[in-house]
């Protein structure tokens, strides 16, 4: 007798329709994804495990060693579910130092680092000048700059009277390698004009990727959910990214995490670890065409983030020699290298050096 | 159409069987832990949990008294004990015990669940005394007592037998026995951690002794140390015949090992992917113990609830000033209130129910 698939009649009770959409590699409409959350955390795992080894058959992890370097606080957005900034003229405002940046810089290096993650507040005190001094510093060093976000790159445009694609070329010009896909938060404006009524809007957002997309750039993109959004808000993301995805192929990878209400003025409850991984396997699922699903260890620890490699994600981020934003909510996950990779082979799996662009070192 | 199947096609074999009903032995046992697919095990130990539990997890509203950390035994495994004068030796009177029990005499208490060393010293009527004081300060809550260890111990100390200890303490208000003390009951594993400790076959032995005063316990295992995986499912096979024939065991709990500040610091403790593994194979293997318990404190809040679907139908209680764990470097919360059980327990699709000690729904006040 054949064995029945687990997955169906005996452990939800759920009709087969959705997993048999997604299983010959059809790919989920919006009324499909959204139905994906009446499915139960390892029939997901299992689909999504199954979607990454399609798309990753080698059974590796790759992770970067990098530290984030904020190089400043100082920021005029105000979002209500961020511990990290200060507003212009708060006593404990900062911008890095220089010698204070080259000193950190020579610790990666030490380290065996290959980039820095580059972020700061919308600080309107910092000029162009400013950033290709910034930059140079970091490329002279030998590390690739990995920086900025869609929200800087749009508060410059205006602050500077240019265009997207001319801030971003005289920052390509200056030696940026690829940007992180941070300020995504959740791509819809109902939650955004809630919880960061003075950032950039979704569309913008996407304008800025899909800007630097087509000057070559990579790029990553996340989402911070478990504040004000539903279920089908983080689905619409998703479907937006995957759109642009479409067009201009520059995502490398998608890393979700959760909101953290430690000393944020949204405040409440963090969301648990079951939703983090469902969340995270409906993002594989639907994210049919971008390469990586980053684990994010510094919000779940490590125990969730070894689980998350078997609930669709491939990548397990960076060993974060400093992290500074999360760490202001309270949240203080540390992990050395050793213990990534350890975390990494407990799990099935051989680690991997990358770099900024993903590519295997 | 092709769905998605066991990764690993040694589960297939072991589905039929779960499916069936039909009991598991030791082979299928090392398959399902040497399985590299973690979701399918997990998937086959919800079979079993819906069986039992449908989508309910329980919890329960307690309260840990850990007496005194002084023990005869020195357990390399063990950041708790203390011999007496040692720096960090402390042990309470019955006054501090009962001040305790007092500071939370309004709180919707169930049960108090004390546990503690071996204590040279301490008279047979102190452990009465404990037991008597607390009942007459709180009569309605269940006293859940001393393990197998600690009544063996206390047997010895009273010169009397382990069934007239029993009886004595069942007397004084023992309502039912944790399940601590158990680690893994392979006598190599014994030999070199644990050699002063009581044998596997004394620590049953009080255990059935127990079930047939008609109290019952429980059952644990210290895993993720210097245990193999056969270690382990001899284990559970060995908990399994001695429940066919008393039937005393309530619940199974898997205690994974913590290395902090113990003789076995250079180990690094099992992974999470070792802990749901344990979790679930427990579920399949023990099919004749009702309950499957992940405790919290030991494997945090965010794993324990993520357990609920692996085989897991309990999370333990609210628990307050738990010391064993923590004095072996545990970094979770000394207390949940009920509201975050709560929470925990239906974002993983649960429905969430209060329980006592013998698993009697408590309606919430």
């Amino acid at each position: 007798m054949m064995p029945r698939p687990y997955e169906i009649d005996e452990i939800d009770g759920i009709e087969g329709g959705i997993l048999e959409k997604l299983i010959p590699g059809g790919r989920l409409d919006r009324l499909a994804a959204n139905r994906l959350w009446d499915l139960d955390l390892l029939t997901l795992g299992s689909a999504a495990d199954l979607a990454r080894r399609r798309l990753h058959p080698e059974s590796r992890v790759s992770y970067v060693i990098d530290r984030n370097i904020n190089y400043t606080n100082i920021c005029v957005s105000g979002c209500r579910f961020c511990a990290f900034f200060r507003p212009p003229g708060a006593p404990d405002g900062y911008v890095l130092g220089w010698d204070d940046l080259a000193a950190k810089l020579k610790e990666l290096k030490d380290h065996g680092g290959s980039g820095v993650l580059l972020q700061g507040g919308l600080n309107p005190e910092l000029g162009p000048s400013y950033y290709e001094r910034l930059i140079g510093c970091i490329r002279d060093s030998g590390l690739a700059v990995h920086g900025f976000s869609p929200p800087e790159l749009v508060f410059w445009a205006d602050q500077w009277a240019l265009t997207l694609e001319e801030v971003i070329r005289l920052l390509v010009a200056a030696g940026l390698s690829s940007i992180p896909g941070g300020g995504a938060e959740i791509l819809m404006d109902r939650v955004r004009r809630l919880a960061s009524p003075h950032k950039c809007d979704s569309a913008q957002w996407l304008e800025v990727m899909a800007t630097a997309h087509k000057l070559g750039l990579k790029t990553s993109a996340t989402m911070m959910f478990g504040h004000l959004e539903t279920r089908a808000e983080r689905i619409e993301h998703l479907l937006k990214i995957r759109k642009l995805q479409d067009e201009t192929g520059g995502f490398t990878a998608f890393i979700p995490w959760t909101f953290q209400p430690g000393s944020t003025s949204l405040g409440g409850e963090p969301l648990g670890a079951v939703e983090y991984l469902r969340t995270l396997a409906i993002s594989r699922l639907v994210l049919d065409n971008v390469p990586h699903l980053q684990v994010s260890w510094v919000t779940q620890g490590p125990k969730v983030a070894q689980l998350a490699l078997k609930f669709g994600a491939d990548d397990f981020g960076s060993t974060m020699l400093e992290e500074n934003v999360v760490a202001a909510t309270g949240v203080g996950f540390r992990l050395p290298r050793e213990e990534i990779e350890t975390l990494i082979r407990q799990a099935g799996y051989q680690p991997r050096l990358r770099d900024h662009r993903y590519n295997l070192r | 159409m092709a769905l998605p199947k066991f990764q690993d096609p040694d589960l297939r074999s072991i589905y039929e069987k779960v499916a069936a009903k039909v009991r598991l032995d030791r082979e299928d046992g090392l398959a399902l832990f040497e399985s590299a697919d973690l979701l399918g095990v997990g998937a086959l130990a919800q079979v079993v949990r819906r069986r039992l539990h449908g989508r309910r997890a329980f919890y329960i509203y307690n309260q840990h008294v850990n007496y005194s950390n002084i023990c005869i035994n020195g357990c390399k495994f063990c950041a708790f004990s203390r011999k007496a004068g040692e720096p960090g030796a402390y042990e309470m009177s019955l006054e501090e015990i009962f001040a305790k029990i007092e500071a939370r005499r309004y709180e919707p208490i169930t049960e108090i669940h004390i546990v503690g060393g071996c204590h040279p010293d301490l008279p047979f009527s102190f452990y009465l005394e404990m037991l008597r004081g607390i009942k007459r300060l709180r009569p309605a809550v269940h006293l859940q007592a001393f393990t197998a260890v600690e009544v063996a111990h206390l047997s010895d100390r009273a010169g009397l037998s382990v069934a007239d200890t029993l009886l004595a303490l069942k007397e004084a208000g023992l309502g039912s026995l944790p399940g601590g003390g158990a680690e893994v009951f392979s006598p190599r594993i014994r030999q070199n951690l644990c050699p002063e400790k009581l044998s596997p076959e004394g620590w049953l032995g009080v255990a059935q002794t127990a079930h047939r005063l008609g109290l019952n316990s429980n059952a644990t295992m210290l895993y993720g140390h210097l245990e193999t995986l056969a270690e382990r499912v001899d284990h559970l096979i060995r908990l399994r015949q001695a429940q066919d024939e008393t039937h005393g065991f309530l619940a199974f709990i898997p205690l994974a090992f913590h290395p902090q500040n113990t003789g076995l610091s250079e180990l690094s403790g099992p992974s999470a992917i070792d802990d749901l593994k344990t979790l679930a194979v427990s579920r399949l293997l023990l099919d004749n113990v009702p309950h499957l318990k992940a405790f919290w404190v030991m494997l945090g809040p965010k794993l324990a609830q993520i357990s609920l679907c692996f085989g897991v139908d309990d999370v333990d209680g609210t628990v307050m000033e738990e010391r064993i764990t923590h004095m072996a470097g545990a970094q979770t919360p000394q207390g949940l209130t009920r509201a975050q059980l709560r929470a925990l327990i239906r974002e993983a699709g649960c429905e969430p129910v209060e329980r006592d000690t013998l698993y009697r729904v408590v309606e919430a006040a």
